[in-house]
């Protein structure tokens, strides 16, 4: 694997008319500005407003249809006609640009947690993150493997997790009240908690993600 | 009539046709639902979804056409609705047209995509690229019968004002264009459904295929706006054709069940029809109803 320095160094890149463009990875393919926390978040109390837009974000859930592990085949049954989760506002969105609720289904080996910070990071706020299975909580049977975390919250923060090896659906579906009823009442700050914490988050990170070749904050 | 009571009647006809828009959307939903038995989405459940889209934050710049796009895109809806005479006789709801709004509005039928073809290609993911570019195949594809049976009704009514053709259709059923000019008829039914966005051509923004398509990297506001425009644009389609085809409409009970249905013969089809492929549908296009248009063409102006 490419090093950090040299996956995001500048380099000159020839043009189609034969000249010579200069690229800076960081600046022209991310956006390397932290996050930064929210008004919503810094007020005391929610106001009318807030109340209403938490109502529509409560009802209105768009998961990232992105399975990590096993129980991605969990969540396929909430589309079919027997547990149809669309009648409770819930739709799946195939980018993360579009999604609100990042579904971590399972064990996350490295390499999928790379992807999974990623794809929350690119998510536009307020955003949630669900962990199924005792896997994401810690561990599960894959507690002493070389190649997966352990506790999820230790990179990304998690409002809700659904327990069970795995959950059967109806626990999901349970489970997605919860976060509605949680969204309803304010609660639902995890992409403030991840601006607040910032630092915290980054270092766990980069210390299990050991070859880190992508920028701190990639939008 | 005043400027400003026009300016009222035509946000008054906007919102009626957003509102009409966004629950046709969801109804029709419903109705995608119910037939795959599924309970299906609350029919109510499209406001909800663009409050929610309007109340996320955005979070990339990727330039100034970025931004465009789905401006661009609502123009194409917004525009096409104030020219558009949607009551004929009533001087409230004739909105801005005049004479040879027609040219205009064939011009804002196409606007909306190439907008979103700009726009999109300024986010610089490869799968919005790739989803543009069978978009602008497929709608290109689509717009030759379109424009093909629009011109023959031009021909048969030598007229570019869509309130002179919906006049010359107001002494009975049989003198609609549908009747009168039935090759036409049939063209522009057929062509109708390609830019519906509905099955079985609607595999530039399906999910399965290559995520979304054009709108891959549009979020938030950007995709609220681009959702208005998909409740607007379809509403305001389905009103030209009631006016070309089907006799325009002198009362609000005329219009409604004359649109309703219309619109509907985009969804059954739908309904019951799978998806094509890109190339598929250009070749369907290309078959049957471009060879209805072209035969309608000869026909008007030779018979």
């Amino acid at each position: 694997m490419r090093s950090n320095d040299d996956f995001l160094s500048k380099k000159i890149v020839p043009g189609v008319e034969g000249d010579e463009i200069e690229v800076d990875p960081i600046r022209d393919y991310y956006c390397d500005a932290v996050p930064q926390v929210s008004r919503e978040y810094k007020r005391a109390y929610p106001s009318i407003i807030d109340r209403f837009k938490n109502w529509a974000r409560s009802e209105s859930i768009w998961i990232l249809a992105y399975g990590s592990g096993c129980g991605a085949i969990e969540m396929r049954p909430l589309m079919t006609p027997k547990y149809d989760a669309y009648q409770y506002g819930i739709q799946w969105r195939p980018t993360p640009r579009q999604a609100n609720l990042l579904m971590v289904s399972g064990y996350l080996s490295l390499k999928t947690l790379r992807i999974v910070i990623r794809a929350y990071e690119q998510m536009p706020s307020p955003k949630y993150v669900m962990g199924l299975g005792s896997c994401t909580i810690n561990g599960g049977m894959y507690y002493d493997s070389y190649n997966t975390i352990n506790r999820l919250d230790y990179y990304l923060p998690v409002d809700v997790y659904v327990a069970g090896c795995m959950p059967r659906p109806e626990s999901l579906l349970d489970g997605l009240e919860l976060l509605k009823k949680l969204i309803r009442e304010g609660k639902g700050h995890g992409a403030d908690i991840y601006a607040e914490k910032f630092e915290w988050y980054k270092a766990n990170q980069k210390k299990i993600l050991k070859s880190w070749n992508m920028p701190d904050y990639s939008w | 009539m005043s400027w400003t009571l026009r300016i009222l009647y035509a946000l008054l006809t906007l919102f009626i046709v957003m509102n009409v828009g966004l629950l046709l959307n969801g109804v029709t939903r419903k109705i995608y639902a119910r037939v795959n038995r599924r309970v299906g989405i609350r029919f109510y459940q499209p406001y909800i979804d663009l409050v929610k889209n309007y109340s996320l934050t955005n979070l990339v710049t990727h330039g100034v056409m970025f931004y465009l796009g789905p401006i661009f895109r609502l123009t194409s809806g917004v525009g096409l609705i104030l020219f558009i005479p949607l009551i004929y006789g009533s001087q409230g709801f004739s909105n801005f047209s005049f004479s040879g709004d027609a040219v205009l509005i064939l011009y804002f039928l196409f606007f909306g995509t190439l907008g979103m073809a700009l726009g999109s290609g300024e986010s610089g993911q490869p799968h919005s690229a790739i989803g543009v570019a069978r978009g602008l195949a497929q709608v290109t594809a689509a717009e030759i019968p379109l424009v093909l049976s629009f011109l023959s009704v031009f021909i048969q009514y030598q007229s570019l004002s869509i309130t002179e053709i919906v006049g010359a259709q107001q002494s009975g059923i049989l003198q609609w264009t549908f009747f009168t000019n039935p090759l036409a008829g049939v063209t522009a039914l057929l062509a109708f459904l390609g830019s519906m966005m509905r099955s079985p051509f609607d595999v530039v923004l399906a999910p399965q295929e290559i995520p979304i398509g054009p709108p891959t990297e549009y979020h938030g506001a950007f995709l609220g706006v681009l959702q208005t425009n998909r409740a607007i644009f379809p509403v305001a389609k389905t009103i030209l054709y009631v006016n070309l085809f089907f006799g325009g409409a002198a009362s609000w009970p005329a219009l409604i069940p004359k649109a309703f249905l219309l619109y509907m013969w985009s969804v059954v089809v739908g309904t019951v029809f799978p998806r094509y492929r890109v190339d598929q549908s250009i070749r369907w296009f290309l078959k049957v109803p471009l060879a209805l248009g072209l035969l309608s063409i000869v026909c008007i102006h030779f018979c």
